[in-house]
């Protein structure tokens, strides 16, 4: 299990990305004690059979590794949604996309802390040189949003080890006046 | 500490890119990538990619090698795994890269050209090499 949301978040862009998608949104929002999480892609979709493999540990997509039996990036998530007693649902349709969503009490003893957010998402970034990403974090009417595509364009590209590093202190920057600690 | 905004970032990028074209026009970046899967996260790949970020951004030669991550590259055992492919060295899989271990590849083979050799694992798992057909 992972430590914070920020590590199911990565999976699950992660799994945005083998799925060919071209975009994808992972949104945060905090709202009278609840957390409610999505992750939207384009990417190519599930059928219904499908979905019901992606939630068991024992399948993966099969694509990347052909003869492997595990993948644990979704099912991780759902575990943990399920023990802090929220609420997950799994949308997604071939050739249209898939949207994960879950929320849960922000007070339940077990409920993750959000993690190193900036960190996370410069990672994440790392992931593609194409797809727009876009992250969102809420907290009552206070919105932070970072896209990949924004900074690409600022540093000239987010592939190098220079552009990286002023990418997460950027992030950083905007995420601790979100926090209200700038 | 002035504040960093796009802009910054934009005038910070701008007024290097006259070196930064000489580096790619000789060759001298290479490209790091690092197994950030389930596997690699719980084995501490993140603290790796953050390493490898703050060690070579402030290095003159070292800036803009291509730090990218992937998902696992089927060495689960051996996580955090990181493929290193610089100019006129092989490329290699180095394997057990925590944090801690950064700066020794760093030294070693980004900038002596020496392969650290208690760490490679040449070989990914059989099915990246051979995909059955099940």
């Amino acid at each position: 299990m992972h430590p914070t949301l920020t590590e199911h978040l990565l999976d699950l862009v992660q799994n945005a990305m083998d799925a060919g998608a071209t975009f994808v949104e992972v949104s945060v929002a905090e709202e009278e004690g609840t957390i409610t999480v999505t992750v939207s892609d384009n990417g190519r979709g599930m059928t219904k059979a499908e979905r019901q493999k992606a939630l068991d540990p024992f399948q993966s997509g099969g694509r990347k590794h052909p003869a492997r039996r595990v993948g644990l990036g979704l099912p991780f998530f759902l575990q943990m949604v399920e023990q802090v007693g929220g609420h997950f649902d799994l949308r997604s349709e071939p050739g249209v996309g898939t949207s994960i969503l879950a929320s849960y009490r922000a007070d339940h003893p077990d409920a993750p802390p959000v993690g190193e957010w900036p960190e996370g998402v410069v990672q994440a970034m790392a992931l593609s040189d194409q797809a727009e990403m876009v992250f969102r974090r809420t907290r009552g009417d206070r919105v932070f949003t970072i896209r990949r595509s924004e900074l690409a364009e600022a540093l000239g590209g987010l592939a190098d080890a220079e552009a990286l590093d002023l990418a997460r202190r950027y992030v950083r920057e905007r995420h601790e006046e979100f926090l209200g600690k700038g | 500490m002035t504040k960093l905004t796009l802009e910054a970032l934009r005038k910070l990028r701008a007024a290097k890119q006259d070196e930064m074209a000489r580096r790619e026009a000789d060759g001298s970046s290479g490209t790091i990538l690092i197994g950030m899967g389930t596997c690699g996260i719980a084995a501490g790949a993140r603290e790796t990619f953050d390493a490898f970020v703050r060690a070579l951004a402030e290095h003159p030669t070292l800036k803009r090698v291509a730090i990218r991550q992937t998902g696992c590259m089927g060495l689960c055992y051996a996580e955090p795994t990181v493929e290193i492919a610089m100019p006129g060295m092989p490329t290699v899989l180095y394997g057990r890269v925590k944090a801690d271990v950064v700066p020794q590849i760093v030294e070693e083979h980004l900038l002596k050209g020496r392969l650290v050799n208690d760490r490679i694992f040449d070989k990914p798992a059989v099915d990246l090499m051979k995909p059955r057909k099940s």
